[in-house]
């Protein structure tokens, strides 16, 4: 085979949280490669509710002040569009929402309580079963497929490389260090890791001998035909998460999810099951206005969480040139910065607009082994009819 | 053991109901399936999507009916009525103890894989104008039929541009077809036959347009169309369709060369209210997909077909295959004898596999029906033979490579009608577009990078894939779901990467695979808990806290609970 051309930076995995982090390396002079199994933002980073709103993060202000930036750093679409309106049916809906609007206003962020009148005027399709809601006066959401392909094809114009349908094997250790990422296209060359593998990124920390508990499930969206476009797309509520797409198609997620198992590197199935009708019933409630629209797609994806749900974005102490990166099911809006400060732990040592001390690795050194099992954050048993995929005949 | 109270464990979907054997499509397939598992004694559901709503039929699912609906088919009475009476044999499958649910769309398939375990076992999703629902089955027979395959040109987003598999139907099932005079594009056995019946019909039939030199279809039907002054234009293709408000009111034809280029001066403006696409069909393989059967690619029987075995089962054991959905050629639009003892054979095989009709008898039954039986479908290449009426016709297996046809039919158009025309018309994008990979127009966006990329360029990152151009273009993503660009989309590109189309992967099928509305898709059988249990994401306490404040997590309230602070 012929000899594969290392970089100083490669990183596994071509979703959001790679490529940005790509992306701002290339942009400051780094050589990167990202290793992509399939094709750039295929699994979750593709397949997401576009929300860019997460002020609660370590990363939550550098989020806020990055999105509006976006489309011309990188030089191509990405669809973003400020603002959030949140939805309130019931007296806890509102509270949930008053309270994320609350943790804005602490970071400095304006909103306002909007009664029934004042949200049905921002939103003319929520109905007399909404009470009230919030009107976010910052926050936002963007288009997942057009910003990871906007994040590979800009980290390209820095000079960065992507070698997609390229699954890596394995990890060459030499004197305490990964020295080459091994591939089925060969062996490349890194002074630098990062694993950003989304699901897998466990997988690959194992062959590290590092302990980094993930646990995958499935989840479901779907998305309707258009309809003429609302003053402000991003709006949620009654336990979904989604936008209105500048196209004009309602776009929504949310509902219960499935552990599952990612037994290898393969590409997973994602199909969906049945909750479509259930996701059909929550938007027609959140949006009765938009009842009548018809249900074109729907898709879903796997995500990955650790056992308290927040990121692990850590450089490892051995081997010390890995960075593990997993943003824990929560990733495509906080790219932007999460990027950004793994780029600054690769070049600085250190994130350097934000403390991630409480995104360290070393919070789980006590995690039991089966903390899955303890969690009910297993597989559901399949039952004994197992005849989809091949029962005897 | 510990549940997670947010997840699926404790609401996993029940059918409302569970047959042993579902036939999906009561055509010539479907019908001679469900009979014969009946006949062995299993239970056997069949359904039916016809008659369609017309509010479905206006935007061209499942069929490409160009808007060529009579006001008639409003009257679902009525068309039920029409739908019942013009297929007999839907009496003999309701005597053979077959439950025939008629106006029934499937719209998901649902099956248990690596990363759905929550199934209690396979499922369908049914669904009528009002409704939806969910069906378990043990065997599942596909018979799904085709749809015809679009190439467009300029004006044909003009109400009066269809398909002929479209056209047949509306003629045939709904005898609601809106059409004075029809001008026919395809001299293969599709368009032929299309214009008998429209002929017949007391549908005028202005002309047969063909771009390829000769006619291609039955000889017989050819000739007795002519003595009926029906012209024939081989070597042409269209320039454009032309109309007032919408409606297509003539169409401008113009020869062309060897090359498939216009021959300048020879255009000539036929009227007619109706451009008939009979281009070729595409076997509808959405459920099988969904399924997880294994597909694989055949010119020669219109693309992506199912995998069978030589019992018409799917590389799934318990899903069967039948029909146009397994492949069509012209032999079987002249013979639904084909169709229909492919679906004696799914269904008794079918029936046979739950141990219905044991021993010596069911034997001797499968023996009856399999002398009889043509496979033109055991997968792919040399194995495949033409059956029945195409091999007494002496068809070769070259002159079935529909999708060279098509590339014809492609060329010829892009020389005559240009590169702004749509390709996709629910989205508006042009092929220009689609090959230039450009975001769609609604955005706007203009900027040097993106004005250097291009197909060409995505070619240097990766073999072309059509669901990646899908999400950048928005080729496809309308509410037709793809039917009426499915194809050409793919030849195109094809065409602009110098590859073949069987080397793009199959663009993806999502459910639901009918356009259904938010409020007849909810569900009015959820169990309590998907209602008390809901989150908006996984319910993780310290997902969303505030990173500043330690100790801090915040419980997504369901509608069972208040929202909680863990610092209270």
């Amino acid at each position: 085979m012929e000899q594969a051309k290392g970089a100083a930076v490669v990183i596994i995995g071509g979703g959001v949280t790679g490529l940005s982090a790509g992306w701002w390396l290339a942009r400051s002079g780094v050589d990167v490669l990202v290793l992509e199994k399939s094709i750039v933002g295929w699994e979750a980073s593709g397949r997401n509710g576009g929300g860019a709103t997460h002020v609660y993060s370590p990363f939550g202000l550098e989020e806020q002040r990055l999105w509006p930036q976006m489309d011309e750093l990188l030089g191509y679409p990405t669809e973003h569009q400020p603002y959030r309106i949140g939805v309130a049916l019931s007296e806890a809906q509102l509270a949930l929402a008053r309270r994320w609007a609350e943790i804005g206003e602490t970071r400095g962020f304006k909103w306002e309580l909007l009664d029934r009148q004042q949200l049905k005027e921002l939103v003319p399709i929520v109905g007399d079963n909404a009470i009230g809601g919030t009107y976010l006066h910052f926050g936002g959401h963007a288009n997942p497929q057009r910003t990871v392909q906007a994040y590979a094809w800009a980290l390209q114009d820095h000079g960065g490389r992507i070698l997609q349908h390229t699954t890596v094997t394995g990890l060459t250790m030499r004197g305490g260090r990964v020295t080459a990422v091994e591939t089925t296209q060969g062996a490349f060359g890194a002074d630098t890791v990062i694993i950003a593998a989304g699901p897998q990124t466990g997988l690959f920390a194992n062959m590290l001998g590092v302990s980094l508990p993930l646990a995958p499930a499935r989840v479901e969206m779907i998305a309707t035909e258009p309809l003429p476009l609302l003053r402000h797309g991003g709006v949620g509520g009654n336990g979904l998460y989604g936008r209105q797409t500048l196209r004009g198609n309602l776009v929504y997620g949310g509902g219960p999810h499935e552990w599952i198992n990612v037994p290898d590197m393969a590409t997973p199935d994602h199909p969906n099951t049945p909750l479509v009708r259930n996701l059909a019933r929550r938007l027609a409630e959140l949006l009765p206005g938009a009842a009548h629209l018809r249900v074109i797609r729907a898709w879903g994806g796997i995500v990955e969480n650790t056992p308290d749900g927040l990121p692990v974005i850590d450089r490892l102490s051995s081997p010390d040139n890995v960075i593990l990166a997993t943003m824990s099911s929560v990733g495509f809006g906080l790219s932007p910065a999460a990027g950004k400060g793994i780029s600054e732990l690769v070049m600085h040592g250190r994130c350097l607009f934000a403390d991630l001390s409480a995104l360290a690795l070393s919070r789980f050194a006590d995690t039991p082994p089966d903390w899955r099992e303890r969690a009910g954050w297993i597989p559901t048993n399949a039952p004994v009819a197992e005849t989809a995929a091949g029962g005897s005949l | 053991m510990t549940v997670d109270k947010r997840s699926i464990a404790d609401k996993a979907p029940r059918p409302e109901r569970h047959v042993a054997v579902v036939v999906v499509g009561a055509g010539a397939a479907g019908v001679a399936a469900a009979i014969e598992a009946a006949r062995a004694g299993v239970e056997v559901l069949l359904i039916d999507e016809n008659p369609v709503d017309n509010d479905m039929m206006a935007m061209d699912v499942p069929l490409y009916f160009g808007q060529r609906m009579q006001p008639s088919v409003r009257n679902r009475a009525l068309m039920m009525e029409r739908v019942v009476e013009t297929n007999p044999a839907l009496a003999e499958a309701h005597e053979a103890g077959v439950d025939v649910q008629l106006g029934t769309y499937v719209w998901g398939a649902f099956v248990n894989g690596p990363t759905v375990r929550e199934l209690p076992g396979p499922m369908l999703g049914l669904a009528d104008d009002r409704r939806s629902w969910l069906v378990g089955y043990d065997r599942l027979i596909v018979a799904a039929g085709a749809r015809d395959v679009a190439i467009g040109f300029p004006g044909w987003e003009r109400a009066g541009a269809m398909g002929a598999n479209g056209a047949v139907s509306l003629l045939t099932r709904y005898r609601a077809l809106g059409s004075q005079r029809m001008v026919i594009v395809g001299s293969g056995d599709l368009g032929l036959r299309t214009a008998a019946l429209a002929l017949e019909s007391g549908v005028a039939v202005a002309g047969i347009v063909e771009v390829t030199n000769a006619v291609r279809g039955d000889e017989e039907i050819a000739r007795s169309l002519a003595s009926r002054g029906v012209p024939f234009y081989t070597a042409h293709t269209i320039r454009e369709a032309r109309g007032r408000v919408g409606e297509i009111e003539s169409v401008v034809l113009v020869q062309i060369d060897g090359n498939l280029k216009p021959v300048p001066g020879s255009e000539r403006e036929i009227a007619c209210d109706t451009v008939c696409l009979a281009l070729g069909l595409a076997p509808n393989v959405e459920i099988l997909h969904l399924v997880g059967a294994h597909l694989v690619f055949d010119s020669g029987l219109g693309g992506w077909i199912p995998e069978l075995n030589d019992q018409m089962q799917t590389s799934v054991p318990t899903v069967f295959a039948a029909g146009d959905c397994t492949g069509v050629h012209d032999g079987m639009l002249a013979d639904p004898e084909i169709a229909r003892t492919q679906g004696r054979l799914a269904g008794h095989v079918a029936a046979e596999s739950l141990g219905a009709a044991p021993g010596q008898e069911a034997g001797q039954r499968r023996a009856d029906i399999t002398p009889h039986i043509p496979l033109p479908h055991r997968g792919r290449g040399p194995q495949f033979e033409l059956s029945g009426a195409a091999t007494r016709r002496g068809l070769s297996r070259s002159e079935g490579a529909v999708y060279t046809y098509w590339q014809q039919w492609l060329q010829s158009l892009i020389h005559a009608g240009g590169w702004e025309v749509n390709i996709c018309q629910c989205e508006e994008v042009t092929r220009r577009e689609l090959v230039d990979v450009k975001p769609p127009r609604y955005l706007k966006w203009e900027s040097p990078q993106m004005e250097a990329r291009s197909l060409d360029t995505m070619l240097h990152d990766g073999p072309v894939n059509q669901d990646q151009i899908k999400r950048l273009t928005r080729a496809g993503m309308g509410p037709c779901q793809s039917r009426r660009c499915r194809e050409q989309v793919g030849l195109l590109l094809a065409l602009a990467a110098g590859t073949s189309i069987d080397r793009i992967p199959l663009p993806s099928f999502r459910p639901p695979i009918r356009p259904l509305p938010l409020n007849v898709l909810w569900p009015t059988d959820e169990p309590p808990a998907m209602r008390e249990d809901w989150v908006s994401w996984f319910g993780i306490p310290t997902q969303f806290s505030p990173h500043w404040e330690a100790g801090m997590a915040i419980a997504e309230p369901t509608a069972q609970t208040r929202l909680i602070l863990s610092d209270e």
